[in-house]
This record gives C-alpha cells, structure tokens and sequence, in this order.
C-alpha cells in the first residue's frame, strides 16, 4: 500500500496537479482556497514551473487561456465570486476547444456572500457558467483522497475531449485534512496538433479562436462539440452507490453533503429504515441511470445539500418525477448534521 | 527602369498610394471597376516611375510590388 | 530587384478593413520586422476584440483570439509555456485602454517579455464609431453625440506616459503611419520591440497613432492630416521609456 501523508484538501490538489504533470498556476488569493495558490507558491519554482499570482481572476483564467493554447496541462483555482469573474474566460476555453483544469472551493453566495462552505454553484457549474451553449465536466469530490484523484482526472479528462474540466468542493473539503495517497497512474497529455507553438516553417499556421461569424459555420461547431459531449456522458459519467440494493429511500448528496448523508443513511438502517444513498461524483455529466433505477423501487428521495436546492432539480428530471423527491438542506455556509438529515429520513419512512 | 505590379484585385480604392507618389505616377482607374467595386490603382505614367515604393509602403492592403 | 513587395509573414489574402485603414499598414510593418527578423516560425501573434480580431486570418504565423482587453495575459501565459518563442499582441484603444487597461498595466509593470502593438485611432471602429478611451476632447462619436465632454466622462488616455511612470516597462514608443518618413520610424521602433524580446529585456509597447476614416468620417487623405493637426498634439510622437539606455522622458 502507497505510503500516506496528512494533507488539506486544498493542498491535496495542488500536489496532485503538479503529479499530473501541471507546471503552470496562475490564481489570485481567495478564501477559502488561498492554500492551493501558496501551495503553488512554493513548489513550482522548486520543480522548474510556473506560480504567478495575477492581477485578477479574470486574468489569471486568461493565462490559463495562454498556457492551454500552447498544449500544456494548465490549471487555476478560485472560490465562488472569483468564478463568476473567470465565467469570460471558461466560456472562451469552451468556444476554443481548450483543455484546462479550474477548481472551485465554493463559498456561501450570492454577492460577496462569506466564507463558509457551500454547494451553491450548482447551477453555475453544471450549466456552464459563462455565456453561451458549453459544458465543463464538473468533478464532486467527498473526501481529500478524491480532491487528489479527481483533480487528476480533471486534467486527463480535460485533454481527451478538449474542454474544461472543474473540481467543485466546497470550504470544508478545502480545508480538512485526511490521510491520502498521491501514488497515481497519470495518463499522459495526448499529442496536441493544433496548439499555438509555432509553425517552425513546416505547417500551416494554427489557429486558436471562438470567433465564428457566419451562422452556419457556428451551428455546426455548437452541434459537433455538444457531439462530443455525448462521448463524455456514455463514458465518464461517475457515481457511487451506498445501500441502493434493497433501498426504500434514497439520498441525494455529493460533496461534503454525501459524508454527512451517509452516517445518516447509517442509523437509520441500526433504526431498521432501508435507507441508501446515490453519490454523483461527475455533477456533470449527471448520472441519470441510478436515479432512473432508485425510482422503481424507493418511496422518497431527499436530496441533501448545501444550497436552496439546486441539485434537485437534475434528480427530479433524473427520476422522470416517478418518485416523490424532497429537499434538505442548510445554506448560508451551514451544513446539515447527520441528525437533520435522519430525522428527514424517518420522516419519509412513516 | 522601375516596374510595379498590382493585386488589382485587392485595392480598395483609398488613393493614399497616388498621394504619396512623388512623380505623380499613379491613378485610380476612372474607367475600371474591380471585383469589390473598386476604381483599382493603376500606373498612368509608368515610365515616370523612379522606384522609390513610397506607394508599396503607404498600401494598407500590399497590393503593390515594386522593383527596380 | 525587389523594392517593396507583400512580405511572407503575413498571408496573401484581401484584408476586412475599411479603404484607407491604417490597419494594414501596421500589419505589414510588423510581418516585415518578423521577416526580417527569420521569427515567423516561432512566433505567436494574439489579437483580441476589436477590429484587428480577425488578424488570424492574416498573419502565417500561429495566432490566438482572445477576449476583450486580455490579449496581455494571454500573452503572459503563452510566453511563460514557453519563453522561447517570440509573443506579439495587436491590440486596440479601446481594447487596450479601457476594458483591458488592468491586464495591460500589469504585464507592464511585470516587465513581461512581449511585444504589444497598441493601436490608437481614437475610437471603438469594429462595433461603429463609440468613444474610445483615447478619443479627443470634443470630438464627436456615436456615443459622444455633442462632442466628449470631459465634465461627463473625463479625459483622454495617453497610454505611453501612464505607462512610463512603471518601473516595469523596457521600452514604450509612441509612432505613428501617416507618412512615409513616420512609416520607416514606426518599422523601427517596431522592430526594436521585437529585438528586446529576443533579448530577454521585457515589455515593449509600441502605441501607433492611426486613423479610422470610416468612423471619423472623412477621406484616408482628411484622416492623415487629422492625425498630424489632432492627434499628434495631445499625443507627441517619441520614446517614453527605454530602461536598459537609461531614458525616461
């Protein structure tokens, strides 16, 4: 077994960007992920990469924008008003086929909002953020081994469809530390023909752009890039499953929700109520097959989350509306306790 | 001898090139209409010429060569 | 011999531009200096928003679109993937000045290793003829109807002085196109913000003084002469900065 170090979530996925082979950061400070940029700080010039702390967020997605048009893994992180700045540039990455990771320890909003945990970018994330028809595989991790694991998978994800690829934690996943492996399989950067690295005199030139003024050739671009996106739905779609088999009710968490919900899951069951849980780990693309399934044979799914209830919305069109589906939640950067959370399951059971 | 050649059909008739011509050389065709509907620049005075390619130089769109 | 003609690095097709447009006269001093220079096969131009976006389709080198006014951290980013190559942004004032002034100020004071091309012709010409961030006291635009007004919406930018008060910046020039003499300054001056790139010395930005005909409303010829009796006086031709000879004005 790989050797273990005690690691903030925050610190987890910088370490594993830079085992993914990303030596280029570029962030701006913001609480409550600061960590991942004075993480950055500190290694990149000690391997050789680059850590530059830009003069905003939206220039630093822009640098992003640069290092992914010269064919390198390329990430930056933020927390929720530094995402809604950076929304320009993801929808540009998008427009041009670019490849980058962005990560997102989201805090309470909207405006300034504060600076505990939240999951209230659901909708941001999961519709795209920015302007424009464009998706980003967005990544939920629940606990510090998997802010590493998918932050490594973000980045492959990223280059294999040429699109963005988002890690969306929240405040606590950011900030709690837990035991992780960093010993991962990295699968590659694919060959990048048509980065911007120069002719050398033995190509046509290369050109990275989203501008595309003649209707036509627009519709066809939006068609065969959401072409695409079908790929990463019937491949990279993610889940996990706790106590569905014989599940009378079923939770809906991801994120730091999905660990409160499974000790919920957990006394109910002790209290003999056959409770389960469905834990997306890709929010998009969203995994429609458990739902679809949960919903021939439970009688209540409660989604659990840390927003007004956005999440619910993809399980309610997940489950066709078969099945009763009801929200628990706390927002404003308070989570809801495993007490909460049973209690709305005994309440379902009845 | 200077000769010019001319892309003729990419001028866009702007005339800076005949203003900027010393020896008066130049002139939009009154009597031709390019494919963009253009008066095109043409040598009125080619044997004027002297080879300076101040027109070449001011041509936003270099459509002129020239060569001595 | 050849005295003047197309110069490779830029592709041989027919320009968007209006007729008269100094545009392509700055397209062809910098595809020049990159001939010139044997860099077109290293080099990677971006242009962002505005009327030169589609300079892609123009220049043989490899080029980037980018969002308004963030052409300089796209350029810090393709730089620093590989310092190697040679960056270039074409941008303009309202690009440059007004939407993109903080990531325009902040590679300048990073000293960051590229060449800007910054072209000033007083007004925002691809979205038709709105006050530039550069446009003059009283001169009349789309969205200045009467004339600016500086009680309303302040004075215009002069980008190279601003700049130069920077302890960053190596080498910021302002140029113009309006005549042959000023077209062989500005090649230089060009050129020189190329070769201090190659020469690791950092952030030189060429301001060009141009002209919009369309959006001004006269002649290319009208244009010329407006920028000499107009522009040139609020904005003086000269070298604002150049760090490694120790000149600042």
């Amino acid at each position: 077994m790989a050797d273990k170090v005690l690691m903030k979530g925050n610190e987890a996925i910088a370490e594993a960007a830079i085992k993914a082979g990303c030596r280029h950061y570029f962030g701006y400070p913001i609480t409550p992920q600061t960590e991942v940029a004075a993480y950055m700080a500190k290694r990149m010039p000690k391997i050789g990469g680059t850590f530059l702390q830009a003069e905003s967020e939206i220039a630093a997605i822009n640098m992003v924008y640069g290092v992914a048009s010269a064919g390198l893994r390329v990430m930056t992180s933020s927390s929720s008003p530094g995402i809604s700045l950076k929304g320009e540039g993801i929808s540009y990455l998008a427009g041009a086929d670019l490849p980058a990771l962005v990560v997102n320890v989201q805090r309470g909003g909207p405006g300034l909002g504060g600076i505990q945990p939240s999951q209230s970018d659901y909708f941001q994330s999961t519709r795209g953020g920015g302007h424009g028809d464009y998706h980003m595989i967005v990544l939920a991790p629940s606990s510090v081994q998997e802010m590493a694991a998918l932050t490594v998978k973000g980045f492959e994800l990223a280059d294999k469809y040429r699109m963005t690829a988002m890690v969306l934690a929240d405040g606590t996943m950011g900030q709690m530390m837990e035991p992780v492996s960093l010993d991962f399989e990295v699968t590659p950067p694919p060959e990048k023909p048509w980065a911007t690295t120069g002719t050398e005199m033995k190509r046509k030139h290369n050109i990275v752009n989203s501008l595309s003024l003649v209707p036509e050739e627009l519709e066809k671009l939006n068609i065969a890039r959401f072409e695409r996106y079908e790929l990463v739905k019937q491949n990279e779609t993610m889940y996990e499953e706790y106590m569905m088999d014989d599940a009378e009710i079923a939770i809906a968490a991801f994120g730091i929700a999905a660990r409160v919900s499974k000790n919920a899951v957990n006394e109910a069951r002790k209290m003999g109520i056959k409770a389960g849980l469905i834990r997306p780990i890709t929010l998009w693309p969203f995994p429609d097959a458990p739902f679809k399934k949960a919903a021939t044979h439970v009688k209540e799914i409660i989604s659990v989350e840390l927003n007004m209830g956005q999440m619910i919305e993809d399980v309610r069109l997940a489950s066709e509306c078969k099945v009763k589906v009801s929200l628990c939640n706390r927002v404003g950067g308070m989570i809801p306790s495993p007490e909460q959370v049973l209690d709305a399951i005994v309440k379902a059971s009845k | 001898m200077a000769k010019l050649t001319f892309r003729t059909d990419n001028c866009k008739g702007c005339g800076l090139c005949v203003d900027v011509c010393p020896k008066k050389v130049l002139q939009l065709a009154p009597d031709k209409i390019n494919k963009r509907g253009h008066h095109p620049v043409e040598a009125a005075r080619p044997d004027d010429c002297i080879g300076c390619g101040s027109c070449a130089i001011m041509c936003p769109d270099f459509i002129i060569k020239v060569e001595r | 011999m050849i005295v003047y003609d197309k110069p490779h690095a830029l592709l041989d097709v027919p320009l968007h531009y209006c007729p008269g447009c100094l545009h392509g006269v700055v397209h062809k001093l910098v595809a020049e200096v990159i001939d010139e220079l044997g860099i077109e096969g290293k080099t990677i131009g971006i242009a962002p928003v505005g009327c030169s976006v589609m300079a892609y389709d123009y220049f043989a080198c490899d080029m980037i679109e980018a969002a308004h006014g963030r052409a300089p951290a796209v350029a810090t980013g393709v730089k620093r993937a590989d310092p190697s190559k040679v960056v270039f942004t074409y941008q303009g004032d309202g690009d440059l000045a007004s939407i993109g002034m903080a990531e325009t100020v902040h590679a300048a004071a990073r000293n960051e290793n590229i060449t800007v091309i910054f072209i000033n012709n007083a007004i925002y010409g691809m979205t038709g003829g709105q006050m530039a961030p550069t446009s003059l006291v009283g001169q009349v635009t789309q969205t200045s109807p009467y004339g600016r007004d500086p009680k309303l919406c302040g004075y215009p930018i002069r980008v190279c002085e601003l700049l130069s008060e920077l302890e960053g910046p190596e080498y910021l020039e302002r140029v113009t196109v309006n005549s042959i003499p000023h077209i062989r300054a500005a090649k230089k001056a060009i050129k020189k913000a190329f070769m201090n790139q190659i020469e690791g010395k950092g952030f030189s930005l060429i301001e060009v003084v141009s002209s919009c005909p369309t959006n001004w409303g006269m002649t290319p010829q009208n244009a010329l002469k407006w920028i000499e009796e107009k522009m040139l006086p609020y904005y003086p031709l000269g070298v604002y900065k150049d760090r490694s000879n120790g000149e600042v004005k």
